[in-house]
C-alpha cells in the first residue's frame, strides 16, 4: 500500500531564513503521526505545502502514491486533504454557518447545515453556535470552529496545526476520542502541538524538526515526554524557581462589586465581580471561555470603560472610567489573547508594533517617533526572550505564532508596569519558551508588580500562580490558595452552574490529568 | 398632477444610469476592489452604443455593444490592478482619463444629429390606466432592467453561495485564498461586471437619455456613482435609494431653473451633487453597521502567498 502521504526533499527559503531544508516523510493511511519543533522550527510552513497554500521552492509531495500537480489549497481539498490553521482561516464578518459554507461543497442549504453543525460539535464536545458571528467570538470559540469544518468532511488526511492550543480540557478528551476514530477508519492524521502529554497519547510516530531539518523521529507512546522536550529543543530544559509570594500591603488592582452588561445578545453578564491583586502576587483567572472573560477582560483593560469609576481601582486610584491608553499610564500592561489583529498589527515591522504600547518609554519625542531608539528596544525584546525573527525590521506576520507570542509579551514586560494583565500568556509557545515565559511572570511578580493571568490552561495556573479565582457564567468565586486547592475543586467550580446541560458536563476537567 | 407624475418619471429615468453603474461599482467593492474608473467606462460604453446605433444596428444590439466597451475596458483595469498589483487608486483613475479620451476620440465623427432614442414601452392595458400608467408603465425597457439588476444583485450578494464568496474575498483575501479559492479569477469576474454595467449606464445615456452625442456626456455621473456606493455603505438597497434621491434632485433642480427661480443656476446644478451626499453622510454615521458591511481589503493589493 502506497502512504497516505509522502513527502520528498521539501525545501523552502524566505528571505533570511531557510524555514524548511529537504525534508522527507511518509505517513501511512490510518496513522496519526506528530510534528514536534520549537518555535520557529518550520511545522507550519511544511503543513501549508503540504495543503497547498504555500509552494516548496524543490521537493516532490506524493498523495497515495500520486504526484500532487497543480498544488493550491483547491486541489488539496478536492483530494480530501483538510487543515486546521494555526491561526484559523476564517472571515470575521460573517456567521459561523457561512463560514462553514464556503468549506464544503455540497448545496447551500444554511438552515440544514446549521442543524448539522449543532448536532455534530455537540457530539464531539466543541458546541458552538451557529448563527453567530465569528468577530465576536473568542479565540477557543474560533478554534471549535475550525475543528468542526474539517470534522464535517470525512477527510482523508487530516493537518492540524496546533488544534489545542485554546481548548479546553474536556473539549480535547472529546476531540482525540473522534480523531482515534477516524483514523481507525483510514484517515491520516498530522498532528502538531507544544503539549507533549497530548502527543504521547495521541501519535502513533513522530518527526522531530530543528531548524527546519528533521533531526529525528519518535514513537511517543514509547518515550517520555523529557526525552521528546529534549530532541525538540536540543537542550535541557530550564527548571522553575517560585519563591514565596511577598504580597504587598494594598492591592495594585481592586475590582469592587463591578457589574455589567452582555457585550451582545451571545456575550455573558457580569455579576457583581469583586477581586483584588496585590503587588508582588499572580493571581489566575480560570475559567471555560466564553463564560464572561471576554467582557470581564476588556472592562479591565479599558477597551470598555465603566460607569461606576471606583468599581476598578489602580493603585488606589478609581480608573472604570479610563481608556486604556489612560491607564496604561498608571502603570498598567496588558497582553490581549488575539495577537494578530489585536496583539500586534500583522503587516507592520516589530520596531513599530513595540512602539504602540512602549511610546511612553520615550520612543516619541516630540510627537516624532525615535526610529534608533525603537529599532534598538525591539532587538532588546528579540534577544531577551529568544523571538526567531529576521530582525526588528521583520513583519510581525512573518513571525512563528510562537516567536509572536514570545515578542508581545516580551514587548509588554520590558515596559516594567506596576500591573500586569495577561491573557493565554503561553498559546503556541514551546516548552522551552513557556517554562521561560512562565519564570519571568513570576520574577516580575517577585520584583513588586501585580500579575493577572487569565488561562485555560489549568496546569499553568497551578505551576505560577499565588491565589486562583474561578469565573463562570459572569461570576467570580472567592480567591483559593493555590497550595490549599486541586484540580478536582477548580474544576467543579468551573462548570458549577453549567452541570446538567450536558454541553460543559461533569468536572471532566479535573480528572484529565 | 402632470407637473408630479413629470417630476416622478423624470426622477427614475434620471436615476436609471446611476443605478447601473453604482450596483456595478458595488459589486466590484465588495470582492475588495476599488475601480475609480466608472467615469471612463461609462463613457466608453456610451460612445459604443452611439456608434452602433448610428451604424445602423438594431438598438438591443447598440446597448450590448455599449455593456461591451465598458466591459471591455474594465479588463484593462483588471490586468493593471490585479495581475501586475497596481496601485488601485491610480490604475482607476488613468482609466477615467483614458475613457474620456478614448470616447471623445470616437465621437468625433458623430456629428450633432439626434438619433432615435429608445423605445418606451406600450404594455396593453396597463399603460393606459390613468396617472398609474404613465407613472410606472410607460417607461423605457432598460428602466425596468435596472430594477431587476438590483434585485438580482441583492439575492445574489445575501442569498448565494457566489455572493458569500465574493464578499469574503472583499473581507480578506488571505483567507479566501487559504482554504482554497481563486480569488484573482473571481476579482477579474467581479471587475468584469462592474464594466459591464458601467458600459450599461453609458449606453443609457447616449441612446435613451439624452440621444444626442455631446462630449463628456456622463458629467461626473460616474463619479457620484462611486460616491452612492461609499456613502450607502456598501449595501444596495441605499443605492438604489441614494440614486433615486439624486434623480430626484436633479429633476427638482430642473424645474426649479425653468421656472426662473432667483438662484444663480450654477448653484441649482450642483444641487444634485451636494444633497446627496449630505443625505447619505447622514445615514451612514451608526459605525457598527459600517464596519459590518465594509470589505475589509478594499484597495489592498493581493498576491496569493508562495
Ligand atoms: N511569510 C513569511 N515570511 C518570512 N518568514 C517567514 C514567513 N513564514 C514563516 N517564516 C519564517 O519561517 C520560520 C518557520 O516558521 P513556522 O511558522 O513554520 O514555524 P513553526 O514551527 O510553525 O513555529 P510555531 O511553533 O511558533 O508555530 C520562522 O522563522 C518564520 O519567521
Ligand atoms: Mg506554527
Amino acid at each position: 500500500m502506497p502512504p497516505r502521504l509522502e513527502l520528498r526533499n521539501i525545501t523552502k527559503s524566505y528571505p533570511g531564513i531557510v524555514a524548511n531544508d529537504d525534508i522527507s516523510m511518509s505517513i501511512m493511511p490510518g496513522e496519526i503521526h506528530a510534528v514536534l519543533g520549537e518555535n520557529g522550527a518550520g511545522k507550519s510552513t511544511l503543513m501549508k505545502i503540504i495543503y497547498g497554500a504555500a509552494q516548496a521552492d524543490s521537493g516532490e509531495i506524493y498523495c497515495d502514491g500520486k504526484p500532487i500537480a497543480a498544488h493550491t489549497p483547491a486541489t488539496s481539498r478536492a483530494l480530501g486533504i483538510e487543515m486546521v490553521y494555526q491561526h484559523f482561516a476564517l472571515f470575521e464578518s460573517v456567521t459561523v454557518v457561512e463560514n462553514i459554507a464556503l468549506a464544503v461543497s455540497n448545496t447551500f442549504d444554511l438552515d440544514a447545515l446549521a442543524r448539522q453543525i449543532t448536532e455534530l460539535s455537540n457530539r464531539y464536545g466543541m458546541p458552538i453556535d451557529p448563527h453567530r458571528r465569528v468577530h465576536d467570538l473568542s479565540v477557543g470559540e474560533r478554534q471549535r470552529v475550525e475543528i468542526v469544518r474539517c470534522l464535517l468532511q470525512a477527510p482523508k488526511l487530516l493537518i492540524l496545526d496546533e488544534p489545542t492550543s485554546v481548548l479546553t480540557p474536556q473539549a480535547v478528551v472529546k476531540l482525540f476520542e473522534t480523531l482515534r476514530q477516524l483514523a481507525s477508519e483510514g484517515c491520516s492524521i498530522v498532528y502538531i502541538s507544544h503539549k507533549l502529554d497530548e502527543v504521547q497519547e495521541l501519535c502513533d510516530t513522530a518527526t522531530v524538526l530543528r531548524n527546519g531539518k528533521v533531526t529525528g523521529t519518535a514513537r511517543p507512546k514509547q518515550s517520555t515526554s523529557l526525552e521528546l522536550a529534549r530532541m525538540m529543543v536540543g537542550a535541557e530544559l530550564p527548571e522553575m524557581h517560585v519563591s514565596p509570594s511577598v504580597p504587598s500591603e494594598k492591592p495594585v488592582l481592586e475590582v469592587r462589586g463591578l457589574t455589567a452588561p452582555a457585550r451582545d445578545k451571545y456575550g455573558v453578564e457580569l455579576k457583581n465581580v469583586s477581586f483584588e491583586v496585590r503587588g508582588g502576587e499572580i493571581v489566575g483567572l480560570a475559567g471555560v471561555s466564553g463564560n464572561g472573560q471576554a467582557e470581564l477582560i476588556s472592562l479591565l483593560s479599558g477597551e470598555r470603560t465603566h460607569g461606576n469609576a471606583l468599581s476598578i481601582q489602580i493603585d488606589g486610584r478609581a480608573a472604570a472610567h479610563l481608556n486604556a491608553s489612560e491607564r496604561r499610564k498608571l502603570g498598567m500592561a496588558f497582553v490581549p489573547e488575539e495577537r494578530l489583529g489585536r496583539g500586534a498589527v500583522p503587516p507592520h515591522a516589530l520596531w513599530q508594533n513595540a512602539v504602540l504600547t512602549a511610546h511612553r518609554t520615550g520612543l516619541v519625542r516630540n510627537g516624532l517617533v525615535d526610529r534608533k531608539g525603537a529599532n534598538s528596544f525591539a532587538a532588546k525584546i528579540i534577544e531577551r526572550f529568544k523571538v526567531k525573527a529576521n530582525g526588528p525590521q521583520a513583519s510581525a506576520q512573518s513571525l512563528s505564532g510562537g516567536n509572536l507570542q514570545k515578542f508581545i509579551v516580551g514587548r509588554e514586560i520590558a515596559l516594567q508596569p506596576k500591573l500586569f494583565l495577561v491573557a493565554q500568556p503561553t498559546w503556541g509557545v514551546d516548552v522551552g519558551a513557556a517554562a521561560f515565559i512562565r519564570q519571568t511572570l513570576v520574577d516580575l511578580s517577585r520584583s513588586g508588580a501585580a500579575v493577572l493571568v487569565i488561562s485555560e490552561e489549568l496546569d499553568e495556573l497551578f505551576e505560577i500562580c499565588d491565589r486562583l479565582l474561578v469565573i463562570c457564567q459572569g461570576q467570580v468565586s472567592p480567591p483559593l490558595i493555590r497550595t490549599k486547592t486541586n484540580r478536582e475543586e477548580i474544576g467543579l467550580l468551573m462548570t458549577k452552574v453549567d452541570r446538567g446541560n450536558g454541553t460543559n458536563g461533569r468536572g471532566e476537567v479535573a480528572v484529565q490529568d | 398632477m402632470d407637473l408630479f407624475i413629470a417630476i416622478f418619471t423624470g426622477t427614475i429615468i434620471a436615476a436609471t444610469p446611476l443605478i447601473f453603474a453604482a450596483l456595478g461599482e458595488l459589486v466590484v467593492e465588495k470582492s475588495g476592489v476599488l475601480n475609480l474608473g466608472i467615469e471612463g467606462m461609462m463613457l466608453i460604453g456610451a460612445a459604443f452604443a452611439f456608434w452602433a446605433v448610428i451604424a445602423g444596428l438594431p438598438m438591443p444590439v447598440a446597448i450590448i455593444a455599449g455593456a461591451l466597451g465598458g466591459a471591455a475596458a474594465s479588463l484593462l483595469f483588471g490586468v493593471l490592478a490585479l495581475t501586475f498589483l497596481t496601485n488601485q487608486y491610480a490604475a482607476g483613475l488613468a482609466l477615467a482619463i483614458f475613457g474620456s479620451g478614448v470616447s471623445a476620440f470616437l465621437g468625433r465623427n458623430f456629428g450633432s444629429a439626434p438619433i432615435d432614442a429608445l423605445d418606451r414601452m406600450s404594455i396593453p392595458f396597463l399603460s393606459d390606466i390613468p396617472v398609474v400608467g404613465p407613472m410606472f408603465f410607460r417607461f423605457d425597457p432598460m428602466v425596468y432592467f435596472a430594477i431587476v439588476m438590483f434585485f438580482v444583485i441583492s439575492w445574489f450578494l445575501y442569498r448565494t453561495k457566489g455572493g458569500l464568496i465574493l464578499r469574503t474575498i472583499g473581507e480578506s483575501p488571505e483567507t479566501a485564498h487559504a482554504i482554497g479559492y481563486p480569488v484573482i479569477r473571481i476579482r477579474y469576474l467581479a471587475v468584469l461586471f462592474g464594466g459591464l454595467m458601467a458600459g450599461l449606464a453609458g449606453a443609457y445615456l447616449s441612446v435613451a437619455y439624452t440621444p444626442l452625442w455631446v462630449e463628456n456626456m456622463t458629467a461626473g455621473k460616474g463619479w457620484i456613482s462611486l460616491a452612492l456606493v461609499v456613502f450607502a455603505t456598501w449595501r444596495p438597497l441605499r443605492v438604489l435609494l441614494g440614486a433615486w434621491l439624486f434623480g430626484g434632485m436633479t429633476i427638482l433642480q430642473l424645474q426649479g431653473q425653468a421656472l426662473g427661480i432667483a438662484v444663480p443656476s450654477e448653484l441649482l446644478s450642483a444641487l444634485p451633487y451636494l444633497a446627496t451626499i449630505v443625505v447619505l453622510v447622514i445615514i451612514s454615521q451608526n459605525r457598527q453597521m459600517l464596519a459590518l458591511h465594509f470589505p475589509a481589503s478594499l484597495a489592498k493589493p493581493f498576491r496569493p502567498a508562495t
